[in-house]
């Protein structure tokens, strides 16, 4: 039931993984003694012979007898089969009825959802055990009845599973466009939704199994089981019974038990793996890597920050490390927007975030220097970045909405940092908040301190965000697409406000964005990053009328400020006669 | 020229169309659209400009019938489709397509790229073989390599997963495709390829594009005529040069004032007009 359903290459994957490869083979092997009992079992699981109780090992009898002289081994196995068939009949009554209706719930919404999602919750709250019992007393004393119980039981696991999946799967564009190509509902489950479900489910089956046995057993051994049967739980139970003059015999039932539910449970473990396409993780880079030092004379270069080949690169999971960014030279001096401008995978952000000492794990800087206000931060350690980080050098993100904590207000999100880096007093720290809110000219500040992200527009998530970065009175400044997720009217507006900070503060700021206008309306020179080199810098004017690079003109002529307006349309006959 | 289906009547009409989301917990329902008129012509681009939350991407959605219309008509080529049931629908996807903004998420991270190019042919009864036939075709048109088919999205570029959404757009030759933000996630180079093939496909097949944009230029130089919205209202609709060289609605007026142009002297002057118009709107 379980490899059936998988790729070929998860399925190489798990039997990859020592883990995995081992709790199959103890499961194979398990499963393949109980189906062959009868082979390697002397005797019937109930053929007792008083004469032979508590007898010891001997030649037929590998393992012995019970109390009642019964072979353990032939009860071992024949249980076995009790035990695990019990376990399958929960999980596929669970997977029956717990997967369509998540697939459906989670897919149409509505009142079915409410319902389902309802009585659920309701099967949930119940203890299994006690229902089990209560069942019992009711329907019988049979092991598979009440194993029919349990797949009812544990069903709102898979159901919950399945319909949390789908509720997001159902958001996706793909499912939106196949629905625009045409494909029927059912088809659609079946090719976009079953694919993302199968492998939380697969790993599911295999928790659930183990639940199911370790529940079933526990019955067994409070004596709630189906009396004569052979099964692990009862073998227990008769063996506690007996647990003074015979302790040996509660050792076969509790390794077989244990043994499977952990190789279930280690199974569900490798699979998670397997399915999911974990890639290790890449190795943490030693602290104390020697930077290359850049062979450069200090009299050339800006006081505010200067660059000089700088090389930045992500160890990748294998060892080996692939550099992005390949010795760049860059100087933002007092006062002056300098656009670094670039495509995606240029290597601007990662030149950014080395100045800012904040690249994501696995990036490091390998060589050149980076002076800020005079400090060399190439290769700083982590406390002493971050000290930089409050008070000369500040940063504006690209996203306002998600570097804002939603669950705290605007006011204290600007407040705490004051209050831990400056020292402030909460009162002072207020007033500065509210005096920054006014210098980035948000109407009604008082109130917006009050609010929380969720209460107030993109714009002005990001004017907060400028005014926190302007909290610690920065030298430098970094933006990194700062109005790259606003509407034109508002990233004007923003644009303007980092124009009059610059030019009331005397602020240097580095800006990071993919749009040219933007860089013409504000920035005083420009670098233009193409491959993890600049290949160009200049004067903003000079650059963007005349520039040197085939990279920098490739660039210019793919922006369609000056491309003509599309002549009016004409009949599509009209055409083929003037064509 | 024929008297009987006129060429230059609209392919697709909009009248009076209102749209409107549940409210949370028992608050009122919001109106998106708010009385949308709107035609589209054979072979035309209609391009329409508007900012997040205008309701631009709400009318595309309303035409591929992925939002309910809660008043007003949607009628293609003389046939009512927002009240279409959903066998019908089905059936329309063979004239009315879409692309998305995002190629990233708009590709199922799972499927080949022919296992989703197969996927309109196969659900409108194509059968193995001329569906291969179709895909190597469409691959071809939207120049990918012809091994691409038997690839998964994550081994493309942005601009070559937009490819592939175009072909899959394309498969059933439509006579309308909903370009909803298309160029939006690329990069300025990418886009512009992907702007030519949109153009080039419109040249060759008379296919008519609803063009769904917050970029004024990009717009303006795909669409014959372009639409702008704003607050679930159109406010102005004209030629693309009337519109973005003398527009009439103040709105517009700011709107192209405040995008940046990449020319220090020309963007100097914008800032300065849009400084003195500050106000109007």
């Amino acid at each position: 039931m379980r490899e059936g359903v998988q790729r070929r290459g998860a399925f190489g994957r798990l039997v990859r993984n020592p883990l995995g490869a081992a709790s199959l083979l103890v499961l194979a092997l398990l499963v393949l003694a109980v189906a062959l009992a009868p082979l390697l079992a002397s005797q019937g699981p109930q053929a007792a012979s008083l004469a032979h109780a508590f007898d010891g090992p001997s030649g037929g009898h590998p393992l012995g007898m019970d109390s009642a002289g019964r072979d353990v081994l032939s009860r071992i196995l024949y249980g076995g089969r009790t035990t695990l068939g019990g376990a399958v009949v929960s999980v596929a009554i669970a997977l029956v009825l717990g997967v369509p209706a998540g697939l459906y719930a989670g897919y149409r919404a509505g009142r079915f959802d409410a319902a389902a999602s309802w009585t659920a919750d309701l099967v949930m709250a119940l203890p299994a055990m006690v229902v089990l019992l209560a069942s019992r007393a009711i329907l019988g004393s049979n092991v598979w009845v009440l194993m029919v119980v349990l797949g009812f039981l544990v069903a709102p696991s898979f159901f919950r599973l399945v319909r949390g999946i789908v509720a997001d799967v159902r958001g996706e564009p793909y499912v939106d466009a196949a629905r625009v190509s045409g494909l029927s509902d059912l088809r659609i489950v079946a090719r976009h939704v079953l694919i993302v479900v199968r492998g939380p489910v697969i790993i599911q089956v295999a928790l659930v199994a183990g639940l199911a046995i370790g529940l079933q057993a526990g019955l067994e051994f409070l004596g709630v089981g189906s009396g004569s049967t052979a099964t692990w739980g009862a073998m227990l139970n008769e063996a506690f019974q007996n647990i003074q003059r015979s302790p040996v015999l509660l050792l076969w039932p509790g390794l077989a038990l244990g043994v499977t539910t952990g190789a279930l449970v280690l199974l569900a473990t490798a699979l998670r793996d397997a399915l999911e396409d974990r890639a290790g993780t890449p190795p943490r880079r030693r602290r104390a890597d020697a930077l290359v030092p850049a062979d450069v004379s200090r009299d050339d270069r800006a006081e505010l920050l200067s660059i000089r080949g700088l090389a930045v690169a992500y160890a990748r999971p294998d060892g080996t490390e692939a550099e992005v960014v390949h010795g760049v030279d860059l100087d933002v001096r007092p006062g002056e927007i300098v656009g670094l401008v670039g495509e995606s995978g240029s290597g601007k952000t990662q030149t950014a975030f080395s100045v800012l000492g904040i690249l994501p794990d696995g990036g490091h800087v390998t060589r050149g220097s980076v002076i800020v206000a005079g400090q060399e931060v190439a290769g700083l350690p982590e406390r002493r970045h971050r000290r930089l980080r409050g008070t000369t050098v500040a940063y504006v993100p690209q996203e306002p909405m998600s570097n804002l904590d939603p669950a705290f207000t605007i006011g204290s999100q600007l407040v705490e940092p004051m209050r831990h880096v400056m020292g402030l007093s909460r009162k002072d720290a207020a007033a500065r908040a509210l005096d920054l809110l006014r210098m980035v000219e948000i109407p009604e500040p008082e109130q917006v301190l009050r609010r929380f992200p969720h209460q107030i527009s993109g714009g002005m998530a990001q004017r907060v965000l400028i005014a926190g970065a302007m909290s610690c009175d920065p030298a430098l400044l970094i933006a990194d697409e700062p109005t790259t997720a606003l509407d034109v009217r508002v990233q004007a507006d923003v644009l303007d406000l980092l124009r009059r900070l610059q030019a009331e503060r005397g602020l240097g700021v580095l800006l990071v964005t993919h749009n040219l206008g933007v860089v013409a309306d504000l920035c005083d020179r420009v670098a233009v990053m193409n491959g993890g080199r600049i290949v160009e810098t200049g004067p903003t004017d000079r650059v963007l009328r005349d520039p040197q690079d085939p990279y920098t003109r490739r660039l210019l002529d793919a922006v369609l400020d000056d491309a003509p307006p599309r002549a009016p349309w004409r009949p599509v006959e009209a055409r083929s006669e003037t064509a | 020229m024929s008297t009987t289906a006129s060429p230059t009547g609209p392919l697709l009409s909009l009248r009076d169309v209102h749209v409107s989301f549940p409210g949370r917990r028992r608050r009122a329902r919001t109106e998106v659209l708010k009385g949308i008129d709107l035609d589209v012509r054979p072979a035309e681009t209609l391009g329409l400009v508007g900012e997040s939350g205008s309701g631009k991407t709400t009318i595309g959605r309303a035409i591929l019938g992925l939002v309910p219309v809660a008043s007003g008509t949607i009628t293609f080529d003389g046939e009512r489709i927002d009240t279409a049931t959903a066998a019908r629908r089905r059936a329309l996807s063979r004239d009315l397509q879409v692309i998305f903004q995002d190629p990233y998420t708009s590709l199922n991270p799972s499927l080949t790229v022919g296992d989703t190019l197969a996927e309109p042919l196969v659900a409108q009864g194509g059968d193995a073989r001329a569906t291969r036939a179709r895909i190597a075709a469409l691959l071809d048109r939207v120049h990918l390599p012809a091994d691409a088919a038997h690839r998964l999205p994550r081994e493309f570029s942005g601009g070559q997963r937009q490819r592939v959404a175009i072909a899959r757009a394309l498969a059933l030759r439509p006579r309308l495709v909903v370009c909803d933000e298309p160029v939006s996630a690329l990069d300025l180079t990418t886009q512009r390829t992907i702007l030519d093939l949109l153009l080039e496909i419109q040249e060759e097949t008379a296919v008519a594009y609803l063009f769904v944009s917050h970029d004024l230029s990009v717009v303006r130089c795909m669409s014959h005529r372009v639409a702008v919205i704003h607050r679930g209202r159109i406010v102005e609709t004209g030629e693309s040069a009337q519109v973005t060289e003398h527009p009439e609605h103040p709105y517009t007026r700011t709107l192209l004032l405040s995008a940046p142009v990449a020319d220090v002297a020309e963007q100097r002057r914008r800032r300065a007009a849009r400084a003195a118009a500050a106000g109007d709107f």
